[in-house]
């Protein structure tokens, strides 16, 4: 009878590791944002707190969740309660405004400059010394260079990538919408692995290392040459690239029904004040006002052509449908594995 | 009394020793370096590997990374949905054994499929049906929205992904334990007065309770470690619904490689206790069945 009674007591103590609280600080706000921004919110987010505590006397903390941009744009439809999003592309947002009503349609237009307060582009990340002579997009394609790059459907970065090349290869070819498909298709021939958001395929470049190239937001590849090592890469800027922004809003429908919408609201201004800009340069964005940045920070970001989706493209809705919705150019001119 | 697994009283030592079933001496030894080596490969230099990496840094980094606000959340959140998923699949795990074993009725060959269900099903796929039933356009989604009771993306939608994940263990151990056992001896309990309570507690739990604790310590196992499903319904919300193995993922993305693989050895640990408990329970339920025959035969 004593071990049965020993056996019990065993029992009862795991059901009593499930008895847990967790402790809630006054305001909360969840920002749900895309991969490579873990760190510039991470910095952000302790200063706006102090920000905030300093003019209104409130304690707010701000939750996190990072992904993949198009993952995350699906998990808020889906009913993750974020306040605020920040994600790769504006389109992604058009889709959460689109299928869950919880954002007007015009919410590009409730902040500064399309609401992005900082923007990137795409460069190259080689291995030390450019051992394959990478400079421009056109050298991508040259037989035996390997290029890494994420998965369009799912990545934000990835678009952009796409869209940069596309760009890149209009120009060249005299605004030729054959040839540009013909480059792009060459390209994705080159890519042995699609990961599903830019920081996968990071590590797949950086850590697993595989691969020439990685095509990469300016500020993922700046941030990998200084966590990881100059001595290991370098960056190659080509000739020409695609002006990114990472658009930002709220999402009203939450922020209402949650109380929030005035921090909500206040917490993406922040990002375009002298503090949030300043922040954003140290974390390898190019800030929309470089006058609060310092000058050190700006001296990383090279000066290069930057086309626009908007003038190249038609914007993010006409771009999405032609070339990344199902059946769509990309999906019509990559097979994977074959060469 | 005793599983199949318990009977085997080394056949090998039987087999070394008769000249006709001996194998040449480079046989025995070319099949233990390969068995040995594999295993070495495989299994002992990942794990050294996650101790090495964890250490990287020295010991204070090492527990830094452990009492880090977040890798405590993460931490506690695995506790509370093993918690939970472990008594529930306890108490389902016992009545469904039971009513198996001790029953018959229609449909027995079903529910004994159905168990197994989430064996077969891929942990991704588990996760998804949480989030189509309770997301935001899921069938209960707007009665949940209107309630303002959050499922996915949030605590109670671990907690479910976890006990869906670890639903048959504790009823598989315990199903052909009790089958094998039969309903003889509740039979007699049940006759010399005892009631169904009292049967239960004196007579069937003694019996099934090594495979009790067995079915416990892997459901246990699979509850902390569970990545796919969790991952799905989690919202990788930082300090509040990662739980281990999803905060090893977000700091291995962060590039605090030291961090994520000291979190990642806190599971190591995790299961090589695991290891060790259940090598006791199978020789205590290997010493328990020997004793009851040792009873039966004297």
């Amino acid at each position: 009878m004593k071990r049965s009674t020993l056996f019990r007591a065993l029992l009862t103590g795991v059901a009593a590791a499930a008895l847990s609280s967790v402790a809630w600080a006054d305001q909360t706000l969840l920002n749900v944002s895309y991969d490579p921004t873990r760190e510039l919110y991470q910095a952000f987010n302790a200063e706006f707190a102090a920000h905030w505590k300093k003019t209104t006397g409130e304690t707010v903390t701000i939750k996190q969740s990072h992904g993949g941009s198009g993952k995350q744009a699906r998990s808020v439809i889906d009913g993750l309660e974020a306040d605020v999003v920040t994600l790769a592309l504006a389109y992604d947002i058009d889709e959460i405004a689109e299928l869950s009503n919880k954002l007007p349609k015009d919410w590009q237009k409730k902040f500064a400059a399309n609401s992005a307060p900082y923007t990137s582009t795409i460069v190259f990340l080689v291995r030390k010394g450019n051992p394959k002579g990478i400079k421009d997009w056109g050298d991508l394609i040259k037989p035996g260079v390997e290029i890494i790059t994420p998965n369009p459907k799912t990545s934000g970065g990835a678009r952009w990538n796409y869209l940069a090349a596309w760009a890149y290869a209009l120009k060249k070819n005299g605004n030729d919408e054959a040839k540009a498909r013909d480059f792009v298709a060459k390209l994705l021939k080159q890519v042995p692995v699609l990961d599903s958001g830019a920081r996968g395929s990071t590590n797949t470049f950086v850590q697993r290392n595989i691969g020439d190239v990685l095509l990469a937001w300016e500020n993922e590849a700046l941030l990998s040459i200084n966590e990881l090592g100059p001595d290991k890469f370098e960056i190659v800027v080509p000739s020409l690239s695609i002006l990114a922004e990472p658009p930002v809003a709220v999402v009203e429908g939450v922020a209402k029904k949650r109380g929030t919408e005035k921090l909500a609201k206040a917490y993406l201004e922040y990002l375009y004040s002298p503090t949030g800009q300043k922040l954003a340069a140290k974390n390898y964005y190019r800030p929309r006002n470089p006058e609060h940045a310092d000058a050190a920070d700006l001296a990383r970001f090279p000066k290069l052509d930057l086309i626009t989706i908007d003038s190249v493209f038609g914007g993010w809705q006409k771009a999405q449908k032609t070339h990344f919705s199902d059946g769509g150019v990309f999906d019509q001119i990559y097979a994977p594995g074959g060469k | 009394m005793a599983s199949a697994r318990q009977t085997i009283v080394d056949p090998a030592a039987r087999f070394e020793t008769r000249a006709a079933t001996r194998e040449a001496p480079w046989v025995k030894w070319t099949l233990i370096v390969i068995a040995l080596s594999f295993f070495a490969l495989f299994l002992l230099m990942p794990l050294a590997a996650v101790f090495a990496e964890a250490l990287r840094k020295g010991w204070a980094a090492y527990f830094a990374a452990l009492v880090e606000p977040d890798a405590l959340a993460a931490i506690r959140l695995t506790l509370v949905a093993a918690g939970i998923a472990v008594p529930l699949n306890l108490v389902f795990g016992v009545a469904a054994a039971w009513a198996i074993a001790k029953f018959e009725f229609r449909g027995k060959h079903f529910l004994i499929t159905l168990i197994d269900l989430p064996f077969s099903v891929s942990p991704v796929v588990a996760g998804l049906v949480f989030v189509l039933m309770f997301g935001a356009h899921g069938w209960f989604g707007a009665w949940l929205n209107a309630h303002d009771i959050k499922i996915i993306f949030a605590v109670p939608g671990i907690v479910l992904a976890t006990v869906f994940v670890t639903f048959p263990f504790v009823a598989r151990e315990l199903i052909p334990l009790m089958q094998a056992q039969g309903r003889e001896e509740e039979e007699a309990a049940i006759v010399l007065g005892a009631n169904g309570w009292r049967t239960f507690w004196h007579v069937t739990l003694p019996n099934i309770r090594w495979g009790l604790l067995y079915g416990i310590i892997l459901c246990n196992a699979r509850a902390m470690g569970e990545f796919g499903a969790v991952s799905v319904v989690s919202g990788h919300i930082r300090g509040e619904t990662n739980t281990m193995p999803l905060q090893v993922e977000i700091l291995y993305n962060e590039y605090q490689f030291a961090a994520a693989f000291a979190v990642a050895s806190l599971l190591a640990l995790l299961a090589l206790a695991t290891l060790g408990i259940k090598t006791w329970v199978e020789r205590r339920a290997g010493r328990a069945s020997r004793t009851i025959q040792d009873d039966a035969s004297s």
